[in-house]
């Protein structure tokens, strides 16, 4: 048994530890695979429609807040790297470093959220929400509204995603690593909940391609 | 009416395709019967001897090989892959649709069949053609997707909405056949009926005579033509730089990103509704409005018809 | 070997008895249990429509209104595919069962198994709620556009409850995929896994790669549905057809989700009632993977009259009779594993055999509407219809029903009274040929499905049906009554009643929370049976005369 600032044992169907880390490792690469068919079934039948339309498509493109989703990315790949920072400290043992690199990581996720939140107002204002206010512009019908549509279930889920990520940094941070459960022999939580991060991170990477850059030239 | 065969399981059989199709049945059921025969067989013998209780040597049971397996599943699939070559040889001839004698124009909606006749003559729910002639059916729905069904032709084929399906089929025996609507479309599915009646080419002939009093198709075309502003883009001294219509149905239209595609009804259709999604090279994109909303199903038929009668012209001269 | 029936005062449903926790539990077996009730309780309401629409055909004028019957077809498909048949063998058996095949003390992961029930009820409740307000008619596949511009009633909510329904699939089949990959007991090699757990395995590995695109999906639909974009509308450069490509890319391998655990369960049972190993065990581990994969690449053989591309149908249907060659291989391996057994006919063997014929009539008939053009003529008609009832209701059902018979005694710790079994058993059989048999010709004939009315000249074939259908019911009721029955006043079973060779009946029966106090050890493959005195080894290695 670890000695640390408090005893971890297994749950009753594990044989150890190391066994429970495992498991649950594979669980997440389990589970990353189906969320990769969720997301890759959107973005195929975006890429469908995107060829159908192509034109209708580039044009409706063209108002997509370019610099949002540029920042964003870059944001996001810094908080995969710092989230990875925060896996390391804790399998070295180094706490303080550890909990700061999450405190980072939670707030570059915020701040993707903030400024995902800014776009969603330029595009508001820019009269391209579906139902709501669309307008067709020139060159767009018929099928231009189908972009924005792609657009809104595709960022949104994601936003919801990586909310979902902040709330799980922000639960590593106020639960299990104040009650001394992460300690440096047995953080998979922590693991997993970076390969959940990275996978939310990943998605960003084929979205922002798709609906920012595709036929912007 | 006499609607069905006189074996109370056989559907009756009036078309061309209906007698390929039942012999293909047939077959499909004796081999099922066959194998089924031989697994039913098998499992009987096997439990009758082998119950327990009862002093059959147990020793020496088959040992594990492969042989079995293969030589079982090889054979049964040989055979069903030669049925599946016979399915798809005759689907592929039905679905391949050939040029027909008679081309009738189908607007499905909830929950009627309205059929146009080259002619200009309309009719609901009940279609009459002539026997012994192909009869080419060029199908659209108003609303959400129905299937044009007649059992006693075995043929089938969803009209979907917002495009152009076709099928055919050529009736081998005089008599009434029941339509029907094989899709689910809405409250009133089951009684989306109709009946196919077919005459001998007198008959027909006089039946198109004392029904056939309207304007064609085509010509109620023509008028719409000049109606919806087309003739004043793809008129012979129009100044905008649109392809003329003339000869364009049935040739090979050469694409702007460089594939090709046959003018049939479905693209012209589709032009009409959607004209940015093919642009044939040559010409701007985005001149050409889309009418998509402002034309009813019936009306783009009879612009279709039109630009057929404009084609074929070209094709006589 | 010596049995001492006793009941054990602490096992795993006795070992606390407030309904707390129960609520609360995180033991794959109480769990199953829990399982057991939603979906006993969703059949009955999947039955319930059935047994209307039955009755409404019984002639031709019926005596529903159109739209109530309408409502009562969707019903009855959403309700028996979603929340009955796909759950069904896994979330109870295999909850159950393969922990303690494999030899585990639980499932990876217990928290998420509870959710997953949870969450399955939720979307339960929202289909019930579509229900209550006024129903659905749609049909259990949603096309648009009548689904999403022209039907009236609750399609968002019903599509909401699929998609919620899907959660708990993917919940399910991660936990067995990682159980069965790092739970296994010490010995316990991939090739001496139960041929029950490799359908577990395989079925979970086709949910978890079809279920995101239903739930994608669904996803769409709903957005469409609920806030009027036009995804699937042509007249806003949507395509309906899409729709029928996502829905049937995920359904087509939903129908090998509802018979690939039914072949898992028959396995274990013609083993068991045979008194023999079954034959060429690697030759049906292999078929079931081949099951799963290649039930992917199938899908548009439900859209052959659609308007797909002629050649894309020709491939298709070519891939459907590829599937059946495994298929082919596992209906061999359960005849052949009947040749030299000593074999025994009790329910769940009766409900086994069952299995067999029906699932062979039902692949068969797939063949036959696999083949272009019979499909022409046949697609969306009765005929259909019977294809698929003979598969899934009788087979899977059957299955799951031999399966409730054979596992009864592990479960409870009662045995259920046998000849009652063996009478609803024959029952099942006779009433399901007798109500979809006559389906078959009415399909032929023409008669095409979704129809609330129909010509009097079909009257006797559906009439015929209906009686069927009603002998039916009382053979699926009567279970009911005499499993009640057992827990009350049914023989004590000991742990292993029939002599079978799995982990599983190592343990006393009831078992107790964790399965057992060691890990065990395994030691052989699965089915050591001897014919010739009806003698097995069990899976840890322990020698038994057959009693
Ligand atoms: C559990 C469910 C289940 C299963 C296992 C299957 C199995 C198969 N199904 Fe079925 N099917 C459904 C459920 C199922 N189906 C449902 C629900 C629908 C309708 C959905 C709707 O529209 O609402 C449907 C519809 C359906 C269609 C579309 C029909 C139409 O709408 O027009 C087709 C077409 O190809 C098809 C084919 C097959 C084939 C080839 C198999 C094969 O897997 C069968 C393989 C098995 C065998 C062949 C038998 C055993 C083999 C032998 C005894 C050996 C001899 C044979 C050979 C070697 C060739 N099915
Ligand atoms: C997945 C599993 C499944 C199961 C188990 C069943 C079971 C049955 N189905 Fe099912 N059926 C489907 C899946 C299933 N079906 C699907 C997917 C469709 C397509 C829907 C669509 O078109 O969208 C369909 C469609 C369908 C139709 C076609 C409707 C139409 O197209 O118009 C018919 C018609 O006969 C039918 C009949 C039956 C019958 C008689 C049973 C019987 O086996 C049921 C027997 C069970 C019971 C009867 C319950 C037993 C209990 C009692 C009887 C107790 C008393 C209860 C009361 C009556 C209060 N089904
Ligand atoms: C404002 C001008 C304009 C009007 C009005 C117009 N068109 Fe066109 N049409 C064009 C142009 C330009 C093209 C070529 C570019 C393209 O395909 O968009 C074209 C192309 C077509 C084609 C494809 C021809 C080919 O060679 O492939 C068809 C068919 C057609 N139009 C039919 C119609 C019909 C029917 C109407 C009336 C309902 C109509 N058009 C109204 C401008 C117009
Ligand atoms: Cu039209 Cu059904
Ligand atoms: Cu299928």
């Amino acid at each position: 048994m670890p000695m640390s600032s408090r005893t971890i044992s297994p749950e009753i169907q594990y044989a150890d530890l190391s066994q429970q880390g495992d498991t649950a490792q594979l669980g997440m690469w389990v589970f990353i695979t189906t969320e990769t068919l969720f997301f890759g079934t959107l973005i195929f039948t975006y890429y469908i429609y995107r060829i159908l339309y192509s034109h209708e498509f580039d044009v409706a493109a063209r108002d997509a807040v370019l610099w949002c989703g540029s920042a964003n990315i870059g944001i996001l790949i810094t908080s995969s790297l710092t989230m990875v920072l925060a896996i390391n400290a804790a399998a070295d043992g180094r706490r303080r470093a550890m909990i700061w690199w999450l405190i980072a990581t939670a707030a570059l996720g915020m701040c993707f959220l903030g400024i995902k939140g800014y776009e969603y107002n330029l595009d508001y204002n820019d009269k391209v929400v579906p139902v709501a206010n669309f307008e067709m512009k020139p060159g767009e019908a018929p099928a231009g509204e189908l972009f924005w549509v792609f657009y809104w279930v595709g960022t949104g889920l994601h936003a919801i995603h990586l909310t979902i990520g902040v709330g799980l940094v922000l639960y590593m941070l106020l639960w299990r690593i104040r009650r001394g459960e992460i300690t440096p022999d047995y953080y998979a939580p922590l693991e997993v909940v970076g390969l959940y991060w990275s996978f939310v991170d990943t998605v960003w990477l084929f979205l922002f391609p798709s609906i920012y850059l595709v036929g912007r030239s | 009416m006499d609607q069905y065969h006189w074996v109370p399981f056989w559907p009756r059989t009036a078309a061309l395709n209906a007698v390929v199709v039942n012999n293909l049945y047939i077959a499909e059921l004796g081999l099922c019967g066959l194998i089924i025969a031989m697994v039913v067989g098998m499992m009987m013998t096997f439990c009758v001897r082998y119950r327990q209780g009862s002093t059959v040597s147990r020793a020496d049971r088959v040992k594990k090989t492969w042989h079995w397996e293969i030589t079982w599943t090889t054979a049964t699939l040989v055979a069903f892959l030669v049925l599946f070559c016979w399915g798809a040889s005759i689907y592929i001839w039905l679905f391949k649709t050939p040029p027909g004698d008679i081309e009738i124009y189908v607007v499905a909606k909830q929950w009627m069949w309205k059929f146009q006749h080259p002619g200009g003559q309309r009719e609901i729910d009940t279609l009459h053609v002539p026997v012994d002639k192909t009869i080419r059916l060029v199908m659209a729905s108003q609303d959400v997707i129905h299937s044009f069904f007649v059992p006693a032709f075995r043929v089938k084929r969803d009209v979907v909405s917002g495009t152009y399906e076709t099928i055919w089929f050529k009736a081998t025996k005089t008599g009434t056949y029941q339509i029907e609507c094989s899709q689910f479309c809405g409250v009133q599915h089951a009684t989306m009926k109709g009946y196919v009646v077919v005459m001998t080419p007198a008959d027909y002939a006089a039946w198109l005579t004392s029904h056939g009093i309207r304007e064609s198709l085509a010509l109620q075309g023509e008028a719409l033509f000049r109606q919806y502003g087309c003739s004043g883009c793809h008129g012979a001294n129009s100044t905008v730089h649109a392809p003329t219509l003339v000869g364009l149905y049935g040739s090979i239209v050469h694409l702007q990103n460089g594939g090709a595609v046959r003018a049939d009804e479905r693209y012209i259709h589709d032009k009409i509704l959607m004209p940015n999604e093919q642009i044939p090279a040559g010409y701007p994109s985005n001149v050409m409005p889309s009418f998509a909303g402002q034309i009813s199903e019936d009306n783009i038929l009879k612009l279709v018809a039109y630009i057929q009668s404009i084609g074929s012209q070209e094709f006589s001269r | 070997m010596t049995t001492i029936a006793i009941d054990l005062p602490r096992n795993y449903a006795t070992e606390e008895n407030t309904i707390v926790s129960w609520l609360f539990t995180k033991d794959h077996k109480r769990i199953a249990l829990l399982f057991f009730a939603s979906i006993t309780f969703f059949f009955f309401i999947g039955g319930f429509a059935a047994t209307m629409i039955r009755l409404h055909l019984a002639t031709p004028g019926g005596l529903l209104q159109p739209s109530v019957y309408n409502r009562m077809f969707t019903v009855h498909g959403v309700m028996m595919v979603w929340f009955f048949l796909i759950p069904s063998i896994p979330n109870t058996f295999g909850n159950f069962f393969l922990p303690m095949m494999i030899g585990a003390h639980d499932l990876a992961f217990p928290r998420v198994n509870l959710l997953s029930w949870y969450v399955f009820n939720l979307s339960g409740l929202v289909l019930l709620y579509a229900l209550v307000m006024g129903g659905i008619d749609t049909g259990w596949t949603f096309y648009p556009p009548y689904s999403t511009q022209y039907a009236s009633g609750y399609v968002f909510a019903a599509a909401l409850a699929v998609f919620i329904n899907g959660f708990s699939s993917i919940m399910t089949s991660l936990n067995f995929v990682v159980t069965t990959h790092r739970l296994r007991a010490p010995g316990m090699t991939w090739l001496r896994l139960p041929l029950f757990v490799w359908a577990m395995y395989s079925v979970s590995i086709v949910m978890l790669t079809a279920t995101p695109v239903l739930a994608m999906d669904m996803f769409l639909l709903c957005v469409e549905r609920f806030i009027g974009v036009g995804m699937f509308d042509p007249s806003r450069g949507g395509d309906p057809i899409l729709w029928q490509h996502m829905f049937w890319f995920y359904s087509h391998p939903a129908v090998y989700i509802m018979i690939l655990p039914a072949m898992g369960v028959v396995s274990e049972l013609i083993s068991c009632y045979a008194r023999r190993p079954i034959f060429g065990y690697l030759g049906m581990v292999m078929a079931l993977m081949a099951i799963a994969i290649i039930s992917f690449f199938v899908w548009a053989h439900h859209m052959f009259v659609a308007g797909i591309s002629i050649y894309s149908a020709v491939v298709f249907s070519l891939l459907s009779f590829f599937v059946a060659v495994p298929s082919a291989i596992k209906v061999f391996n359960w005849t052949v594993s009947l040749h030299k057994g000593s074999i025994v006919f009790d329910a769940p063997m009766l409900y086994a055999l069952g299995f067999v014929l029906l699932f062979t009539i039902g692949g068969l008939t797939g063949l036959i509407v696999a083949t272009l053009a019979v499909d022409v003529h046949v697609h969306d008609t009765y005929f259909v219809i019977a294809h698929f009832h003979y598969i899934m209701v009788g087979g899977t059902v059957s299955a799951f029903f031999g399966g409730l018979h054979y596992w009864w005694p592990k479960m409870t710790g009662r045995f259920y009274p046998e000849s009652w079994a063996r009478f609803a058993a024959t029952l099942t059989f006779v009433g399901f040929n007798l109500t979809f048999f006559p389906q078959f010709i009415l399909g032929y004939l023409g008669m095409p499905r979704r129809y609330y009315t129909y010509v009097p000249a079909w009257e006797s074939w559906n009439l015929l049906s209906s009686a069927g259908a009603s002998i039916l019911a009382v053979a699926y009721a009567l279970p009911l009554f005499y499993l009640g029955w057992s827990l009350l006043y049914g023989r004590r079973a000991g742990p292993n009643p029939w002599g079978a060779t799995g982990l599983e009946w190592t343990t006393p029966s009831p078992p107790p929370t964790h399965n057992w106090e060691l890990t065990p050890t395994v030691k052989l493959g699965p089915y050591s049976y001897n014919p010739e005195d009806g003698s097995y080894i069990t899976q840890d290695g322990v020698k038994h005369a057959y009693v």
